[in-house]
Protein backbone atom coordinates (compact mmCIF):
# COMPACT_ATOMS: atom_id res chain seq x y z
CA UNK A 1 0.00 0.00 0.00
CA UNK A 2 1.31 3.38 -0.98
CA UNK A 3 1.41 5.31 2.28
CA UNK A 4 1.86 8.78 0.78
CA UNK A 5 3.35 11.63 2.72
CA UNK A 6 4.36 10.91 6.30
CA UNK A 7 4.77 14.37 7.84
CA UNK A 8 5.08 13.03 11.36
CA UNK A 9 7.89 10.62 10.54
CA UNK A 10 9.85 13.25 8.60
CA UNK A 11 9.38 15.89 11.30
CA UNK A 12 10.49 13.59 14.11
CA UNK A 13 13.47 12.35 12.11
CA UNK A 14 14.65 15.88 11.36
CA UNK A 15 14.32 16.84 15.03
CA UNK A 16 16.28 13.76 16.05
CA UNK A 17 19.00 14.74 13.61
CA UNK A 18 19.27 17.96 15.62
CA UNK A 19 20.11 15.86 18.67
CA UNK A 20 16.75 15.67 20.45
CA UNK A 21 15.64 12.39 22.03
CA UNK A 22 12.72 10.50 20.44
CA UNK A 23 10.27 11.28 23.24
CA UNK A 24 10.93 15.01 23.14
CA UNK A 25 10.65 15.08 19.34
CA UNK A 26 7.27 13.34 19.53
CA UNK A 27 6.12 15.70 22.29
CA UNK A 28 7.06 18.69 20.11
CA UNK A 29 5.18 17.20 17.15
CA UNK A 30 2.00 16.34 19.03
CA UNK A 31 0.43 19.79 19.51
CA UNK A 32 1.04 20.81 15.88
CA UNK A 33 -1.65 18.71 14.13
CA UNK A 34 -4.08 19.39 16.97
CA UNK A 35 -3.63 23.12 16.65
CA UNK A 36 -3.91 22.88 12.88
CA UNK A 37 -7.12 20.89 13.20
CA UNK A 38 -8.69 23.37 15.64
CA UNK A 39 -7.81 26.28 13.37
CA UNK A 40 -9.06 24.33 10.35
CA UNK A 41 -12.33 23.51 12.08
CA UNK A 42 -12.87 27.14 13.07
CA UNK A 43 -12.15 28.37 9.55
CA UNK A 44 -14.53 25.67 8.30
CA UNK A 45 -17.21 27.15 10.52
CA UNK A 46 -16.63 30.63 9.12
CA UNK A 47 -16.97 29.24 5.60
CA UNK A 48 -20.14 27.39 6.56
CA UNK A 49 -21.71 30.46 8.15
CA UNK A 50 -20.95 32.46 5.02
CA UNK A 51 -22.43 29.69 2.86
CA UNK A 52 -25.49 29.60 5.08
CA UNK A 53 -26.04 33.31 4.60
CA UNK A 54 -25.44 33.24 0.86
CA UNK A 55 -27.48 30.10 0.15
CA UNK A 56 -30.37 31.20 2.33
CA UNK A 57 -30.33 34.48 0.46
CA UNK A 58 -30.40 32.67 -2.86
CA UNK A 59 -33.21 30.40 -1.67
CA UNK A 60 -35.25 33.46 -0.69
CA UNK A 61 -34.26 35.51 -3.77
CA UNK A 62 -32.23 38.01 -1.77
CA UNK A 63 -28.62 39.06 -2.29
CA UNK A 64 -27.29 38.32 1.17
CA UNK A 65 -24.15 39.83 2.66
CA UNK A 66 -22.40 41.88 0.01
CA UNK A 67 -20.36 44.78 1.33
CA UNK A 68 -18.36 43.11 4.13
CA UNK A 69 -15.40 41.97 2.10
CA UNK A 70 -15.67 40.59 -1.45
CA UNK A 71 -19.05 38.83 -1.79
CA UNK A 72 -19.52 39.34 1.93
CA UNK A 73 -16.96 36.70 2.95
CA UNK A 74 -16.06 38.70 6.06
CA UNK A 75 -19.64 38.65 7.39
CA UNK A 76 -19.02 35.63 9.66
CA UNK A 77 -15.84 37.28 10.98
CA UNK A 78 -17.91 40.36 11.82
CA UNK A 79 -20.41 38.08 13.57
CA UNK A 80 -17.65 36.51 15.62
CA UNK A 81 -16.15 39.87 16.58
CA UNK A 82 -19.55 41.14 17.62
CA UNK A 83 -20.07 38.10 19.84
CA UNK A 84 -16.63 38.51 21.43
CA UNK A 85 -17.28 42.13 22.39
CA UNK A 86 -20.82 41.60 23.65
CA UNK A 87 -21.45 41.69 27.37
CA UNK A 88 -21.47 38.29 28.97
CA UNK A 89 -24.69 38.26 30.97
CA UNK A 90 -25.29 35.66 33.66
CA UNK A 91 -28.92 35.83 34.81
CA UNK A 92 -29.31 36.63 38.49
CA UNK A 93 -31.40 33.60 39.39
CA UNK A 94 -29.32 31.16 37.38
CA UNK A 95 -26.75 28.71 38.59
CA UNK A 96 -23.49 30.45 37.59
CA UNK A 97 -21.26 27.36 37.67
CA UNK A 98 -23.43 25.09 35.59
CA UNK A 99 -24.37 28.03 33.36
CA UNK A 100 -20.71 28.52 32.46
CA UNK A 101 -19.82 24.87 32.25
CA UNK A 102 -22.71 23.92 29.94
CA UNK A 103 -21.46 25.48 26.67
CA UNK A 104 -17.95 24.18 27.38
CA UNK A 105 -19.17 20.60 27.69
CA UNK A 106 -21.11 21.03 24.46
CA UNK A 107 -18.11 22.24 22.47
CA UNK A 108 -15.23 20.09 23.76
CA UNK A 109 -16.46 16.68 22.52
CA UNK A 110 -17.13 18.11 19.08
CA UNK A 111 -13.59 19.48 18.77
CA UNK A 112 -12.20 16.25 20.19
CA UNK A 113 -14.00 14.27 17.49
CA UNK A 114 -11.83 15.93 14.84
CA UNK A 115 -9.12 13.57 16.14
CA UNK A 116 -10.39 10.83 13.86
CA UNK A 117 -11.02 12.77 10.64
CA UNK A 118 -8.48 11.67 8.03
CA UNK A 119 -7.51 13.76 5.01
CA UNK A 120 -5.05 11.21 3.66
CA UNK A 121 -3.30 7.99 4.55
CA UNK A 122 -1.17 9.75 7.17
CA UNK A 123 -2.94 13.10 7.28
CA UNK A 124 -4.86 12.43 10.47
CA UNK A 125 -4.33 13.65 14.02
CA UNK A 126 -4.43 10.16 15.45
CA UNK A 127 -5.38 6.89 13.78
CA UNK A 128 -7.20 5.58 16.84
CA UNK A 129 -8.28 1.96 16.62
CA UNK A 130 -11.72 2.87 17.91
CA UNK A 131 -12.22 5.46 15.15
CA UNK A 132 -15.90 6.07 14.46
CA UNK A 133 -16.92 4.41 17.72
CA UNK A 134 -14.98 7.11 19.54
CA UNK A 135 -16.95 9.72 17.60
CA UNK A 136 -20.27 8.11 18.57
CA UNK A 137 -19.22 7.94 22.21
CA UNK A 138 -18.05 11.55 22.24
CA UNK A 139 -21.17 12.84 20.53
CA UNK A 140 -23.22 11.18 23.26
CA UNK A 141 -21.60 13.47 25.85
CA UNK A 142 -23.03 16.63 24.24
CA UNK A 143 -26.60 16.24 25.61
CA UNK A 144 -25.20 16.49 29.15
CA UNK A 145 -23.96 19.97 28.35
CA UNK A 146 -27.30 20.87 26.81
CA UNK A 147 -29.21 19.59 29.84
CA UNK A 148 -26.79 21.46 32.07
CA UNK A 149 -27.27 24.79 30.33
CA UNK A 150 -31.03 24.24 30.07
CA UNK A 151 -31.27 23.57 33.78
CA UNK A 152 -28.85 26.26 34.91
CA UNK A 153 -30.65 29.03 32.98
CA UNK A 154 -33.60 28.69 35.37
CA UNK A 155 -36.03 29.37 32.55
CA UNK A 156 -38.80 27.04 31.50
CA UNK A 157 -38.09 27.44 27.80
CA UNK A 158 -34.43 26.65 28.36
CA UNK A 159 -35.27 23.58 30.42
CA UNK A 160 -37.72 22.33 27.80
CA UNK A 161 -35.18 22.97 25.08
CA UNK A 162 -32.50 21.08 26.96
CA UNK A 163 -34.82 18.15 27.60
CA UNK A 164 -35.85 18.06 23.95
CA UNK A 165 -32.23 18.16 22.85
CA UNK A 166 -31.35 15.24 25.10
CA UNK A 167 -34.37 13.20 23.99
CA UNK A 168 -33.62 13.90 20.35
CA UNK A 169 -29.97 13.07 20.54
CA UNK A 170 -30.58 9.82 22.47
CA UNK A 171 -33.20 8.74 19.92
CA UNK A 172 -31.13 9.42 16.85
CA UNK A 173 -27.90 8.05 18.23
CA UNK A 174 -29.17 4.49 17.87
CA UNK A 175 -29.94 4.54 14.13
CA UNK A 176 -26.67 6.44 13.65
CA UNK A 177 -24.68 3.80 15.51
CA UNK A 178 -26.43 0.97 13.65
CA UNK A 179 -25.65 2.59 10.29
CA UNK A 180 -22.01 2.92 11.33
CA UNK A 181 -22.04 -0.69 12.51
CA UNK A 182 -23.00 -1.87 9.02
CA UNK A 183 -20.02 0.04 7.61
CA UNK A 184 -17.73 -1.36 10.31
CA UNK A 185 -18.92 -4.84 9.45
CA UNK A 186 -18.03 -4.33 5.79
CA UNK A 187 -14.65 -2.79 6.57
CA UNK A 188 -13.71 -5.22 9.37
CA UNK A 189 -12.46 -2.21 11.29
CA UNK A 190 -13.62 0.87 13.13
CA UNK A 191 -10.63 2.97 12.12
CA UNK A 192 -11.53 5.71 9.67
CA UNK A 193 -8.35 5.14 7.67
CA UNK A 194 -9.19 1.45 7.21
CA UNK A 195 -12.75 2.33 6.21
CA UNK A 196 -11.49 4.63 3.45
CA UNK A 197 -8.87 2.08 2.35
CA UNK A 198 -11.57 -0.52 1.97
CA UNK A 199 -13.39 1.80 -0.48
CA UNK A 200 -10.30 2.54 -2.54
CA UNK A 201 -9.10 0.85 -5.68
CA UNK A 202 -12.12 1.19 -7.97
CA UNK A 203 -12.58 4.95 -7.90
CA UNK A 204 -16.15 6.16 -7.61
CA UNK A 205 -17.54 2.64 -8.10
CA UNK A 206 -15.95 1.38 -4.93
CA UNK A 207 -17.51 3.94 -2.61
CA UNK A 208 -19.72 2.66 0.15
CA UNK A 209 -22.73 4.67 -0.99
CA UNK A 210 -23.46 2.07 -3.71
CA UNK A 211 -23.26 -0.78 -1.21
CA UNK A 212 -24.98 1.04 1.65
CA UNK A 213 -27.59 3.35 0.06
CA UNK A 214 -30.05 2.83 2.93
CA UNK A 215 -27.33 3.24 5.50
CA UNK A 216 -26.24 6.48 3.83
CA UNK A 217 -29.72 7.99 4.07
CA UNK A 218 -30.19 6.82 7.66
CA UNK A 219 -26.81 8.20 8.63
CA UNK A 220 -27.41 11.58 7.02
CA UNK A 221 -30.89 11.98 8.51
CA UNK A 222 -29.68 10.94 11.95
CA UNK A 223 -26.61 13.16 11.67
CA UNK A 224 -28.80 16.15 10.79
CA UNK A 225 -30.96 15.37 13.80
CA UNK A 226 -27.87 15.12 16.02
CA UNK A 227 -26.71 18.51 14.75
CA UNK A 228 -30.17 19.98 15.38
CA UNK A 229 -30.41 21.28 11.84
CA UNK A 230 -33.66 22.62 10.61
CA UNK A 231 -36.04 19.84 9.81
CA UNK A 232 -35.11 18.67 13.30
CA UNK A 233 -34.20 21.85 15.18
CA UNK A 234 -36.86 21.25 17.83
CA UNK A 235 -34.63 22.16 20.80
CA UNK A 236 -34.42 25.74 19.63
CA UNK A 237 -37.72 26.05 17.79
CA UNK A 238 -38.19 29.79 18.05
CA UNK A 239 -41.97 29.82 17.70
CA UNK A 240 -42.40 27.49 20.64
CA UNK A 241 -39.37 27.84 22.88
CA UNK A 242 -37.92 31.32 22.15
CA UNK A 243 -34.47 29.81 21.52
CA UNK A 244 -34.50 26.67 23.62
CA UNK A 245 -31.48 26.14 25.82
CA UNK A 246 -29.75 29.18 24.24
CA UNK A 247 -32.39 31.64 25.44
CA UNK A 248 -30.45 33.11 28.36
CA UNK A 249 -27.03 33.04 26.73
CA UNK A 250 -25.20 35.95 25.19
CA UNK A 251 -21.71 36.92 24.21
CA UNK A 252 -19.00 34.27 24.09
CA UNK A 253 -21.11 31.57 25.74
CA UNK A 254 -23.71 31.87 23.01
CA UNK A 255 -20.86 31.92 20.52
CA UNK A 256 -19.68 28.57 21.87
CA UNK A 257 -23.11 27.03 21.17
CA UNK A 258 -23.15 28.62 17.74
CA UNK A 259 -19.63 27.41 16.97
CA UNK A 260 -20.39 23.97 18.35
CA UNK A 261 -23.45 23.47 16.18
CA UNK A 262 -21.66 24.49 12.99
CA UNK A 263 -18.53 22.48 13.80
CA UNK A 264 -20.78 19.52 14.43
CA UNK A 265 -22.42 20.03 11.05
CA UNK A 266 -19.06 20.15 9.25
CA UNK A 267 -17.87 17.13 11.24
CA UNK A 268 -20.96 15.12 10.31
CA UNK A 269 -20.50 16.06 6.67
CA UNK A 270 -16.83 15.03 6.83
CA UNK A 271 -17.79 11.70 8.38
CA UNK A 272 -20.44 11.03 5.73
CA UNK A 273 -17.76 11.77 3.14
CA UNK A 274 -15.38 9.36 4.86
CA UNK A 275 -17.83 6.56 5.56
CA UNK A 276 -19.87 6.64 2.36
CA UNK A 277 -18.18 8.80 -0.28
CA UNK A 278 -14.67 7.40 -0.28
CA UNK A 279 -12.98 9.96 1.96
CA UNK A 280 -9.91 11.37 0.25
CA UNK A 281 -10.24 9.13 -2.82
CA UNK A 282 -10.48 10.74 -6.25
CA UNK A 283 -13.41 9.50 -8.44
CA UNK A 284 -10.81 7.88 -10.73
CA UNK A 285 -8.17 5.86 -8.86
CA UNK A 286 -5.01 7.97 -8.72
CA UNK A 287 -2.70 4.97 -9.00
CA UNK A 288 -4.29 4.18 -12.39
CA UNK A 289 -3.71 7.78 -13.51
CA UNK A 290 -0.10 7.49 -12.38
CA UNK A 291 0.16 4.32 -14.45
CA UNK A 292 -1.19 6.06 -17.57
CA UNK A 293 1.20 8.97 -17.09
CA UNK A 294 4.11 6.63 -16.35
CA UNK A 295 4.76 8.31 -13.00
CA UNK A 296 6.06 6.22 -10.16
CA UNK A 297 3.75 6.31 -7.09
CA UNK A 298 6.79 7.12 -4.94
CA UNK A 299 7.61 10.24 -6.96
CA UNK A 300 7.68 13.17 -4.46
CA UNK A 301 5.82 15.57 -6.75
CA UNK A 302 3.13 12.95 -7.34
CA UNK A 303 2.84 12.40 -3.60
CA UNK A 304 2.40 16.11 -2.88
CA UNK A 305 -0.23 16.31 -5.63
CA UNK A 306 -1.99 13.22 -4.21
CA UNK A 307 -2.02 14.62 -0.70
CA UNK A 308 -3.38 18.02 -1.72
CA UNK A 309 -5.90 16.36 -4.00
CA UNK A 310 -6.95 14.16 -1.07
CA UNK A 311 -7.55 17.15 1.20
CA UNK A 312 -9.42 18.93 -1.59
CA UNK A 313 -11.59 15.88 -2.33
CA UNK A 314 -12.50 15.37 1.35
CA UNK A 315 -13.42 19.02 1.74
CA UNK A 316 -15.32 19.12 -1.57
CA UNK A 317 -17.42 16.10 -0.62
CA UNK A 318 -18.02 17.44 2.88
CA UNK A 319 -19.02 20.88 1.64
CA UNK A 320 -21.34 19.39 -0.94
CA UNK A 321 -23.12 17.70 1.97
CA UNK A 322 -23.06 20.95 3.96
CA UNK A 323 -24.66 22.61 0.92
CA UNK A 324 -27.48 20.04 0.88
CA UNK A 325 -27.96 20.52 4.64
CA UNK A 326 -28.23 24.31 4.22
CA UNK A 327 -30.60 23.93 1.28
CA UNK A 328 -32.73 21.56 3.37
CA UNK A 329 -32.77 24.06 6.20
CA UNK A 330 -34.17 26.83 4.03
CA UNK A 331 -36.70 24.73 2.10
CA UNK A 332 -38.11 22.19 4.56
CA UNK A 333 -40.49 23.06 7.40
CA UNK A 334 -39.84 21.93 10.95
CA UNK A 335 -41.32 18.66 12.16
CA UNK A 336 -43.26 18.38 15.41
CA UNK A 337 -41.64 16.74 18.42
CA UNK A 338 -43.90 13.66 18.25
CA UNK A 339 -43.24 13.32 14.52
CA UNK A 340 -39.54 13.60 15.23
CA UNK A 341 -39.56 10.85 17.84
CA UNK A 342 -41.86 8.69 15.69
CA UNK A 343 -39.45 9.03 12.78
CA UNK A 344 -36.53 8.07 14.99
CA UNK A 345 -37.97 5.15 16.88
CA UNK A 346 -40.64 3.74 14.57
CA UNK A 347 -39.04 4.27 11.18
CA UNK A 348 -35.28 4.78 11.28
CA UNK A 349 -34.57 2.22 14.00
CA UNK A 350 -36.33 -0.74 12.30
CA UNK A 351 -34.95 0.27 8.90
CA UNK A 352 -31.42 0.46 10.25
CA UNK A 353 -31.80 -2.96 11.89
CA UNK A 354 -32.99 -4.38 8.56
CA UNK A 355 -30.05 -2.67 6.87
CA UNK A 356 -27.68 -4.28 9.35
CA UNK A 357 -29.17 -7.74 8.79
CA UNK A 358 -29.10 -7.25 5.03
CA UNK A 359 -25.45 -6.22 5.17
CA UNK A 360 -24.58 -9.25 7.27
CA UNK A 361 -26.42 -11.55 4.86
CA UNK A 362 -24.76 -9.97 1.82
CA UNK A 363 -21.38 -10.14 3.50
CA UNK A 364 -21.78 -13.88 3.97
CA UNK A 365 -23.18 -14.44 0.46
CA UNK A 366 -20.86 -12.16 -1.54
CA UNK A 367 -17.70 -11.77 0.52
CA UNK A 368 -15.86 -10.33 -2.49
CA UNK A 369 -18.14 -7.29 -2.76
CA UNK A 370 -19.04 -6.73 0.86
CA UNK A 371 -15.65 -7.10 2.53
CA UNK A 372 -15.35 -10.78 3.51
CA UNK B 1 11.68 7.38 33.91
CA UNK B 2 10.91 8.43 30.37
CA UNK B 3 8.59 11.21 29.35
CA UNK B 4 5.77 8.80 28.52
CA UNK B 5 5.95 7.11 31.91
CA UNK B 6 5.94 10.47 33.68
CA UNK B 7 2.88 11.59 31.73
CA UNK B 8 1.19 8.32 32.57
CA UNK B 9 1.94 8.64 36.28
CA UNK B 10 0.73 12.24 36.44
CA UNK B 11 -2.44 11.37 34.51
CA UNK B 12 -3.14 8.47 36.84
CA UNK B 13 -2.85 10.72 39.86
CA UNK B 14 -4.99 13.46 38.31
CA UNK B 15 -7.67 10.99 37.21
CA UNK B 16 -7.76 9.25 40.59
CA UNK B 17 -8.08 12.54 42.45
CA UNK B 18 -10.81 13.62 40.01
CA UNK B 19 -12.67 10.37 40.44
CA UNK B 20 -12.53 10.27 44.23
CA UNK B 21 -13.35 13.96 44.52
CA UNK B 22 -16.33 13.67 42.18
CA UNK B 23 -17.54 10.52 43.94
CA UNK B 24 -17.40 12.24 47.33
CA UNK B 25 -19.28 15.15 45.80
CA UNK B 26 -21.99 12.80 44.48
CA UNK B 27 -22.56 11.49 47.99
CA UNK B 28 -22.18 14.66 50.03
CA UNK B 29 -23.84 17.40 47.97
CA UNK B 30 -27.45 18.01 48.92
CA UNK B 31 -28.50 19.26 45.47
CA UNK B 32 -29.41 16.16 43.49
CA UNK B 33 -28.70 17.82 40.13
CA UNK B 34 -25.10 18.53 41.13
CA UNK B 35 -24.76 14.93 42.25
CA UNK B 36 -26.01 13.70 38.89
CA UNK B 37 -23.57 15.91 36.97
CA UNK B 38 -20.69 14.86 39.21
CA UNK B 39 -21.62 11.23 38.55
CA UNK B 40 -20.83 11.99 34.91
CA UNK B 41 -17.43 13.23 36.09
CA UNK B 42 -16.84 9.95 37.94
CA UNK B 43 -17.67 7.96 34.81
CA UNK B 44 -15.42 10.11 32.62
CA UNK B 45 -12.48 9.76 35.01
CA UNK B 46 -13.02 6.02 35.07
CA UNK B 47 -12.93 5.98 31.26
CA UNK B 48 -9.65 7.88 31.47
CA UNK B 49 -8.19 5.25 33.79
CA UNK B 50 -9.28 2.49 31.40
CA UNK B 51 -7.57 4.41 28.62
CA UNK B 52 -4.36 4.53 30.62
CA UNK B 53 -4.56 0.75 31.01
CA UNK B 54 -4.64 0.37 27.20
CA UNK B 55 -8.26 -0.76 27.28
CA UNK B 56 -9.55 1.72 24.73
CA UNK B 57 -12.67 -0.24 23.77
CA UNK B 58 -13.78 -0.45 27.39
CA UNK B 59 -13.01 3.25 27.84
CA UNK B 60 -15.07 4.24 24.80
CA UNK B 61 -17.91 1.94 25.80
CA UNK B 62 -17.80 3.45 29.29
CA UNK B 63 -18.25 6.94 27.85
CA UNK B 64 -20.98 5.84 25.45
CA UNK B 65 -23.02 3.77 27.88
CA UNK B 66 -22.48 5.34 31.27
CA UNK B 67 -22.02 8.99 30.37
CA UNK B 68 -24.04 9.13 27.15
CA UNK B 69 -26.93 6.91 28.16
CA UNK B 70 -27.16 6.16 31.88
CA UNK B 71 -26.16 9.58 33.16
CA UNK B 72 -28.25 11.42 30.58
CA UNK B 73 -31.26 9.31 31.56
CA UNK B 74 -30.71 10.03 35.25
CA UNK B 75 -30.48 13.75 34.51
CA UNK B 76 -33.49 13.52 32.25
CA UNK B 77 -35.56 11.92 34.98
CA UNK B 78 -34.43 14.46 37.58
CA UNK B 79 -35.17 17.41 35.33
CA UNK B 80 -38.46 16.09 34.03
CA UNK B 81 -39.69 15.84 37.59
CA UNK B 82 -37.90 19.11 38.46
CA UNK B 83 -38.91 18.98 42.08
CA UNK B 84 -36.78 21.34 44.13
CA UNK B 85 -37.24 20.16 47.63
CA UNK B 86 -34.92 20.55 50.55
CA UNK B 87 -34.47 17.68 52.88
CA UNK B 88 -36.61 18.15 55.97
CA UNK B 89 -34.53 17.71 59.13
CA UNK B 90 -35.38 14.36 60.61
CA UNK B 91 -35.41 13.49 64.31
CA UNK B 92 -32.66 11.07 65.25
CA UNK B 93 -30.90 11.47 61.91
CA UNK B 94 -27.61 10.50 63.57
CA UNK B 95 -28.84 6.90 63.96
CA UNK B 96 -29.28 6.55 60.21
CA UNK B 97 -26.00 8.33 59.50
CA UNK B 98 -24.16 6.17 61.98
CA UNK B 99 -25.61 2.99 60.50
CA UNK B 100 -24.73 4.12 56.99
CA UNK B 101 -21.18 4.97 58.05
CA UNK B 102 -20.77 1.57 59.68
CA UNK B 103 -22.07 -0.30 56.64
CA UNK B 104 -19.81 1.72 54.33
CA UNK B 105 -16.76 1.23 56.54
CA UNK B 106 -17.44 -2.50 56.75
CA UNK B 107 -17.81 -2.77 53.00
CA UNK B 108 -14.60 -0.80 52.51
CA UNK B 109 -12.70 -3.00 54.96
CA UNK B 110 -14.08 -6.15 53.31
CA UNK B 111 -13.09 -5.05 49.83
CA UNK B 112 -9.65 -3.87 50.95
CA UNK B 113 -8.89 -7.20 52.63
CA UNK B 114 -10.11 -8.96 49.49
CA UNK B 115 -7.82 -6.86 47.30
CA UNK B 116 -4.84 -7.37 49.63
CA UNK B 117 -5.42 -11.07 50.35
CA UNK B 118 -6.06 -12.28 46.82
CA UNK B 119 -2.92 -13.66 45.16
CA UNK B 120 -3.27 -11.71 41.90
CA UNK B 121 -1.47 -13.25 38.94
CA UNK B 122 0.25 -10.34 37.26
CA UNK B 123 0.96 -10.70 33.58
CA UNK B 124 4.32 -9.37 32.45
CA UNK B 125 3.31 -8.82 28.82
CA UNK B 126 2.49 -5.27 27.82
CA UNK B 127 -1.28 -5.10 27.31
CA UNK B 128 -2.21 -4.23 23.77
CA UNK B 129 -5.52 -2.92 22.55
CA UNK B 130 -5.12 -4.47 19.09
CA UNK B 131 -7.64 -7.23 18.59
CA UNK B 132 -9.34 -6.45 21.89
CA UNK B 133 -12.75 -6.07 20.27
CA UNK B 134 -12.48 -9.49 18.63
CA UNK B 135 -11.43 -11.11 21.91
CA UNK B 136 -14.29 -9.45 23.79
CA UNK B 137 -16.77 -10.52 21.13
CA UNK B 138 -15.52 -14.11 21.20
CA UNK B 139 -15.87 -14.22 24.99
CA UNK B 140 -19.40 -12.83 24.76
CA UNK B 141 -20.47 -15.64 22.46
CA UNK B 142 -18.62 -18.52 24.09
CA UNK B 143 -17.79 -18.69 27.79
CA UNK B 144 -19.64 -15.53 28.87
CA UNK B 145 -22.74 -16.25 26.80
CA UNK B 146 -25.07 -16.79 29.76
CA UNK B 147 -24.33 -13.54 31.63
CA UNK B 148 -24.42 -11.64 28.36
CA UNK B 149 -27.81 -13.04 27.40
CA UNK B 150 -29.17 -12.60 30.92
CA UNK B 151 -28.16 -8.96 30.83
CA UNK B 152 -29.96 -8.50 27.53
CA UNK B 153 -33.10 -10.20 28.91
CA UNK B 154 -32.94 -7.82 31.87
CA UNK B 155 -32.71 -4.85 29.52
CA UNK B 156 -35.62 -6.20 27.49
CA UNK B 157 -37.70 -6.43 30.64
CA UNK B 158 -36.85 -2.84 31.50
CA UNK B 159 -37.80 -1.82 27.97
CA UNK B 160 -41.19 -3.54 28.13
CA UNK B 161 -41.82 -1.98 31.53
CA UNK B 162 -40.97 1.47 30.21
CA UNK B 163 -43.30 1.04 27.23
CA UNK B 164 -46.16 -0.06 29.49
CA UNK B 165 -45.60 2.88 31.83
CA UNK B 166 -45.37 5.33 28.95
CA UNK B 167 -48.52 4.06 27.21
CA UNK B 168 -50.54 4.78 30.34
CA UNK B 169 -53.03 1.99 29.98
CA UNK B 170 -54.73 3.00 33.19
CA UNK B 171 -56.29 6.35 32.40
CA UNK B 172 -59.51 6.68 34.38
CA UNK B 173 -62.71 6.56 32.30
CA UNK B 174 -63.85 10.03 33.35
CA UNK B 175 -60.62 11.69 32.27
CA UNK B 176 -60.99 10.18 28.81
CA UNK B 177 -64.54 11.45 28.33
CA UNK B 178 -63.48 14.88 29.58
CA UNK B 179 -60.75 15.05 27.02
CA UNK B 180 -63.03 14.02 24.19
CA UNK B 181 -65.79 16.38 25.21
CA UNK B 182 -63.63 19.51 24.99
CA UNK B 183 -65.47 21.66 22.46
CA UNK B 184 -62.68 23.87 21.15
CA UNK B 185 -59.83 21.70 20.04
CA UNK B 186 -57.19 22.49 17.52
CA UNK B 187 -57.23 20.26 14.46
CA UNK B 188 -54.48 17.96 15.68
CA UNK B 189 -53.79 14.36 14.97
CA UNK B 190 -56.18 12.43 17.22
CA UNK B 191 -54.37 10.87 20.16
CA UNK B 192 -55.16 7.31 20.94
CA UNK B 193 -56.20 7.04 24.56
CA UNK B 194 -56.79 3.55 25.83
CA UNK B 195 -59.39 3.41 28.60
CA UNK B 196 -59.32 0.83 31.39
CA UNK B 197 -60.57 -2.54 30.26
CA UNK B 198 -61.58 -1.25 26.85
CA UNK B 199 -60.28 -2.54 23.56
CA UNK B 200 -57.95 -0.26 21.63
CA UNK B 201 -59.78 1.70 19.00
CA UNK B 202 -59.77 0.09 15.59
CA UNK B 203 -58.42 2.93 13.49
CA UNK B 204 -54.70 3.40 13.82
CA UNK B 205 -53.56 6.86 14.68
CA UNK B 206 -51.75 7.14 11.38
Amino acid sequence: MNSGIDLQGTFIESLMDLGLPLGAAKAIWMPLPMLLMIIGATVGVLVTVWLERKISAAAQQRIGPEFIGPLGVLAPVADGLKLIFKEDVIPAKSDPWLFTLGPVIVVIPVFLSYLIVPFGQNLIVSNVGMGVFLWIALSSVTPIGLLMSGYASNNKYSLLGGLRAAAQSISYEIPLALAVLAIAMMSNSLSTVDIVDQQSGYGILGWNIWRQPIGFLIFWIAALAECERLPFDLPEAEEELVAGYQTEYSGMKFALFYLGSYINLVLSALLVAILYLGGWEFPIPLDAIAGWLNVSPTNPVFQVVTASLGITMTLLKAYFLVFTAILLRWTVPRVRIDQLLDLGWKFLLPISLVNLLLTAALKISFPAFFGG
Amino acid sequence: MTLAEGVQLVSTIILSVMMIGAAIGVVLLSNIVYSAFLLGGVFISMAGLYLLLNADFVATAQVLIYVGAVNVLILFAIMLVNKRQDFAPMPKAWVRRGATAMVCAGLFALLSTMVLATPWSFSTTVPSSAGAIKAIGRHFFTDFLLPFELASVLLLMALVGAVILARREFIPESAVTDLQATPLTLPERPRELVPVGGTPSQEESK
